[in-house]
């Protein structure tokens, strides 16, 4: 082998990649999927569990019927068919955190599937195939304890947590994702994101990756241009944030291009993401013959949602993406390009927020697109995760109404902010950032323009009132910028009697 | 011998009702029975002295002031060793399990609490309710009262083993191809397989989750009526739970009415490696209800034939599974656990050293048939036979109240005898397993011995869904009548157990 990974650019002249995406949601249900048990995340391990979720000789699942529902929303919000009987079955295999020793998950008979969903990315719409959305369990969780690298080789012993066992999982599974090479790993982060989005207005999950109660599997391969044969596939476990999976999937294809243009195999395992150094190491060695013996579980009775109550719950669900953002657009008066840069910048749902709080369409998306979404993509975050929401926008820009900002010195507080300086007040108190609103210290400088352009002022005096523009330019470039320009221009008027 | 002990439930429950006697004089008597027999028998792998004369002082003191208590409020039962019950040692007669004390009640236990009845102790019973005769179970074979040479029948064969050795006047047992009906037939006692999702199965360390189903367990018909209705109804934490009311079981047994009731007798189940002894007493129960008033006819059940075969592969499959549990993580045997194995290799060693031959042959049995490859040949189409078994019983429905067969092939053999041929041990669930394939409410009632070997015969009723008082009625139709024949219900014709102690 000769390079570890080939640029991104290289590997796309030579493969296409086909990608799959399996995201486990954990539900918001106050309790667990098959027992009474508390769902709260962060409690002290092994206090919400029952003989139920610890899997005790004797103890029996019952469905929860929250859980079904919430699955049902989801799958109707992918515009999925929502099966009208369909049963849990068992997914046998030993693993010391999962309790049973078998998963109660769905097999072959998903509640949801044959879905859509669509995608925006730089302008373009991907439609993306859902195959299934299925209910399950989620596995307690294992800390491995006396190695180097948290990891279970070399750990010395394992602790496991089983409040984490059986909380209510939906797996959203999609089909083969095929779109422009380039935009593959776009397209996957797009798509996680739009989920969150969608997942966070239907109210059924917290949809926190830092939690880990959004988690996402890529499936990636890569085949010859040209070629219809399918590689081999790895599944990168568990990337847990919207950059991550972008980055994740370009790793991949990077490294799989590596590998296959030295001639050599793609392994199909699983690999681990690190975030710290950006790369995917081998996992646990998968082939098609694990043998998961999937049986339909004999504790439960067939889940059959009556049509009727499907029928309720698809009345209860928020507009769909892509019919809000063609309203949103209208009701903002944006154009093509504009509502685009929206999406792309993921400013969509902030903005929406800040307009709520009063702010104009324009004025909103100023500050999100130039300013915080640019910040965001310079420091490789999310734009959620920089500290600054819509009610700092909303308040920075009221401090430009009433006059006591302008423009450029709302760009600083911006900065401020961005920087953890403290309140918008705060920022404008320490940095010394209002504008000068006291008449005499702006008529003194109007004078000092005056006195320094006699050219200019000659000009205006011989009936060309449009030279005046210079002599605002000199008193605010006098003021340092800290100066409302309307006010200097109306002072200035008075002044030359124009 | 205290007289107490050969009381039937009802009737010691009207003692104490009566003032004749307390419930704490009651369980001393067969805790005194327990001691003295118990050696020779071995129905009990765990007697909960003090636990049992605390519930029945508890009850005494109920009674005494005035509170209103249940039919059966202080009668001593016998508790199959499958069932948790809270701090007591429950072990489903395996080592994997050996010193596990559940923290929580099975729904049967906590019912039974309800109802005040009194629990003596966990009965012996084959390793995971897995074979006929106890011989499976890790802590030794329980015998047979009626010879000690002979086993019990199982799995539940210390539940039954304990009635018919006058150590308990009720046991709860667990059906999941036979193992309440075989070992009644065996010893000469009542053994009823309620309705699948008619008694709760929380709490029952499951073999087959499909087919598992708790019952009563008496030396009459009445007796395990009472049980019935007290364990029995609707239980929210198990979904495969029926919602509807009790059938009017003890109603059924105090009537015992069958004329004019439609009986099937099952063509399929006799002839061909029947015992004669056994047919011969069959015969002439059915010629007796037949002189009740029941019309008798003979009804085909031509898919039963693919029971056995079907059951050995539904069974395995889900138990394999149902048995992944045991992976010493949690509770149970732990074995080499010395701070270098692996987990996974703690696991292994100890799954190797806890389970017996049979559990270990059934969970491969059961891997290799859910296997990918195999699974349509053998899972599924099992799941066809069962569906045909199914629509066997709805035709034979639709002709007959009720179904009837031997209960089994055989009476009890020797012990030893069949320990080295699973098959020929399987087979005797013959007539059991249908019904539990179908989820049909079952029973065993003793129909007198054998004239070879002087053993009792089992006569085997098949109901409906949820109509498990018919199987009361024939019960208690077929008991009056034999009563006047033997001068009591069988088990008075039962030698006396030899007082060891």
């Amino acid at each position: 082998m000769t390079a570890d990974v080939l640029t991104i650019d290289d590997a796309l002249t030579q493969y296409d990649p086909v990608m799959g995406l399996e995201v486990h949601v954990e539900l918001n249900t106050k309790s667990k999927m098959f027992c009474g048990c508390p769902t709260e995340f962060g409690a002290p391990p092994n206090t919400q569990t029952c003989p139920v979720c610890l899997g005790l000789p004797g103890a029996l699942p019952v469905v929860n019927a929250k859980a079904v529902e919430s699955a049902i929303k989801i799958g109707l919000a992918l515009n999925c068919e929502i099966a009208e009987w369909c049963r849990f079955a068992r997914k046998n295999y030993f693993y010391p955190d999962m309790p049973k020793n078998f998963q109660t998950s769905q097999y072959d008979e998903p509640i949801a599937f044959n879905g859509w969903t669509e995608v925006v990315v730089d302008g373009e719409t991907y439609r993306i195939e859902i195959e299934r959305a299925h209910m399950e369990e989620d596995t307690g969780k294992s800390t491995h304890v006396g190695g180097a690298t948290g990891r279970i080789h070399g750990a010395s012993h394992s602790l496991v947590d089983y409040n984490r066992a059986g909380i209510p999982l939906i797996e959203i599974v999609t089909k083969t994702i095929e779109v422009p090479p380039a935009k593959a790993a776009a397209v996957a982060r797009a798509y996680v994101s739009m989920l969150r989005d969608l997942l966070l207005s239907l109210d059924v999950s917290d949809v926190r990756m830092d939690q880990g109660s959004l988690r996402c599997d890529a499936n990636v391969s890569l085949k010859p241009h040209g070629s219809d044969v399918l590689g081999t596939r790895t599944e990168t476990k568990n990337v847990n944030s919207f950059r991550s999976v972008e980055r994740a999937i370009t790793y991949e294809i990077t490294r799989q291009a590596a590998v296959l243009s030295s001639g050599g195999k793609i392994l199909q395992e699983t690999r681990h993401w690190h975030e710290d150094t950006g790369i995917t190491t081998s996992g646990r060695e998968k082939s098609d013959a694990d043998d998961y013996r999937y049986f339909p579980e004999p504790d439960l009775v067939p889940v059959a949602p009556s049509r009727e109550w499907v029928e309720e719950l698809r009345a209860t669900l928020p507009e769909a993406p892509s019919v809000r953002r063609a309203r949103l657009q209208e009701d903002w008066g944006f154009t093509d390009l504009e509502m685009r840069d929206v999406i792309n910048g993921n400013a969509l749902e902030p903005i929406v927020a800040t307009i709520e709080l009063g702010v104009t369409p324009a004025a909103a998306k100023k500050w999100w697109l130039g300013e915080l979404a640019r910040s965001a993509n310079e420091s490789g975050q999310d734009l959620d995760a920089l500290g600054v929401g819509p009610a700092e926008v909303a308040e920075v820009q009221k401090l430009v109404d009433d006059g006591t900002l302008n423009d450029k010195l709302a760009r600083q507080v911006f900065e401020g902010l961005l920087a953890g300086e403290g309140t918008p007040a705060e920022i404008i108190e320490k940095r010394g950032l209002a504008l000068v609103s006291d008449d005499s210290a702006l008529l003194e400088a109007i004078d000092r323009a005056i006195a320094a352009n006699p050219d200019v002022v000659e000009k205006v005096n011989s009936g060309k009132p449009a030279a005046a523009g210079a002599l605002i330019g000199a008193v605010m470039k006098d003021m340092r910028g800290q100066a409302d320009a309307a006010k200097v221009r109306q002072l200035l008027n008075e002044k030359l009697g124009i | 011998m205290s007289d107490l002990t050969r009381k039937t439930a009802a009737e010691l429950a009207e003692l104490m009702t009566s003032g004749q006697a307390s419930s704490v004089e009651i369980t001393q008597a067969h805790l005194d029975r327990i001691a003295a027999v118990d050696g020779d028998v071995h129905a009990f792998l765990h007697v909960d002295t003090e636990g049992a004369l605390a519930q029945a002082k508890a009850v005494d003191s109920k009674r005494a002031a005035g509170e209103q208590l249940a039919p059966l409020a202080g009668v001593p039962l016998a508790l199959k060793d499958v069932l948790t019950q809270e701090g007591v040692p429950t072990t489903a007669g395996s080592k994997i399990l050996e010193g596990w004390k559940p923290p929580y009640d099975s729904t049967v236990v906590k019912r039974l609490k309800a109802a005040g009845i009194v629990i003596l102790g966990k009965t012996n019973m084959d390793e995971f309710a897995m074979g006929s005769s106890t011989e499976n179970s890790a802590y030794g074979t329980t015998h047979n009262p009626w010879d000690l040479t002979r086993i019990p029948g199982g799995s539940g064969g210390g539940s039954s083993a304990a009635i018919s050795a006058y150590e308990a006047p009720l046991a709860i047992g667990t059906d999941t191809g036979g193992s309440i009906r075989q070992p009644g037939a065996f010893t000469g006692t009542v053994g009823v397989k309620p309705t699948y999702g008619g008694t709760s199965r929380y709490g029952l360390i499951a073999l087959a989750s499909s087919l598992d189903t708790p019952g009563p367990c008496a030396r009459t018909t009445l007796d395990a009526a009472l049980l019935h209705e007290a364990i029995a109804g609707y239980d929210p934490m198990d979904s495969t739970s029926i919602n509807q009311p009790v059938p009017a079981v003890v109603e059924a047994a105090r009537n015992g009415d069958v004329a004019g009731l439609r009986i099937g007798v099952v063509k399929e189940l006799g002839g061909e490696g029947y015992q004669p002894g056994v047919e011969a007493r069959f015969h002439e129960a059915v010629e007796l209800l037949t002189k009740l008033g029941a019309e008798v006819v003979e009804v085909s059940c031509p898919h039963f034939e693919y029971a056995l075969p079907a059951y050995y592969l539904i069974l395995p499959s889900e138990a394999s599974s149902n048995l992944a549990k045991f992976d010493a993580m949690r509770y149970g045997l732990r074995v080499g656990d010395d701070g270098t194995n692996s987990a996974e290799t703690v696991t292994s060693l100890s799954r190797e050293a806890g389970f017996g031959a049979e559990v270990k042959r059934r969970i491969i049995l059961g891997t290799h048939a859910l296997s990918s490859g195999y699974y349509d040949a053998y899972y599924g189409q099992a799941q066809k036979v069962r569906t045909l078994i199914a629509r066997d019983f709805a035709s034979a429905y639709e002709q007959v109240d009720v179904l009837v067969s031997p209960a089994t092939p055989t009476t009890a053999f020797a012990i030893g005898d069949r320990i080295d041929d699973p098959i020929a041990m399987y087979k005797n669930d013959l007539c059991t397993i249908p019904s539990n394939l179908a989820g049909n409410a079952a029973a065993s009632f003793p129909c007198g011995l054998a004239d070879e070997d002087g053993l009792p015969v089992g006569f085997h009723v098949m109901a409906p869904v949820m109509r498990d008082d018919l199987l009361y009625t024939v019960g208690a139709a077929l008991e009056s009548a034999l009563a006047e024949q033997w001068g009591g219900v069988l088990m008075t014709k039962a030698p006396e157990l030899e007082v060891t102690r």
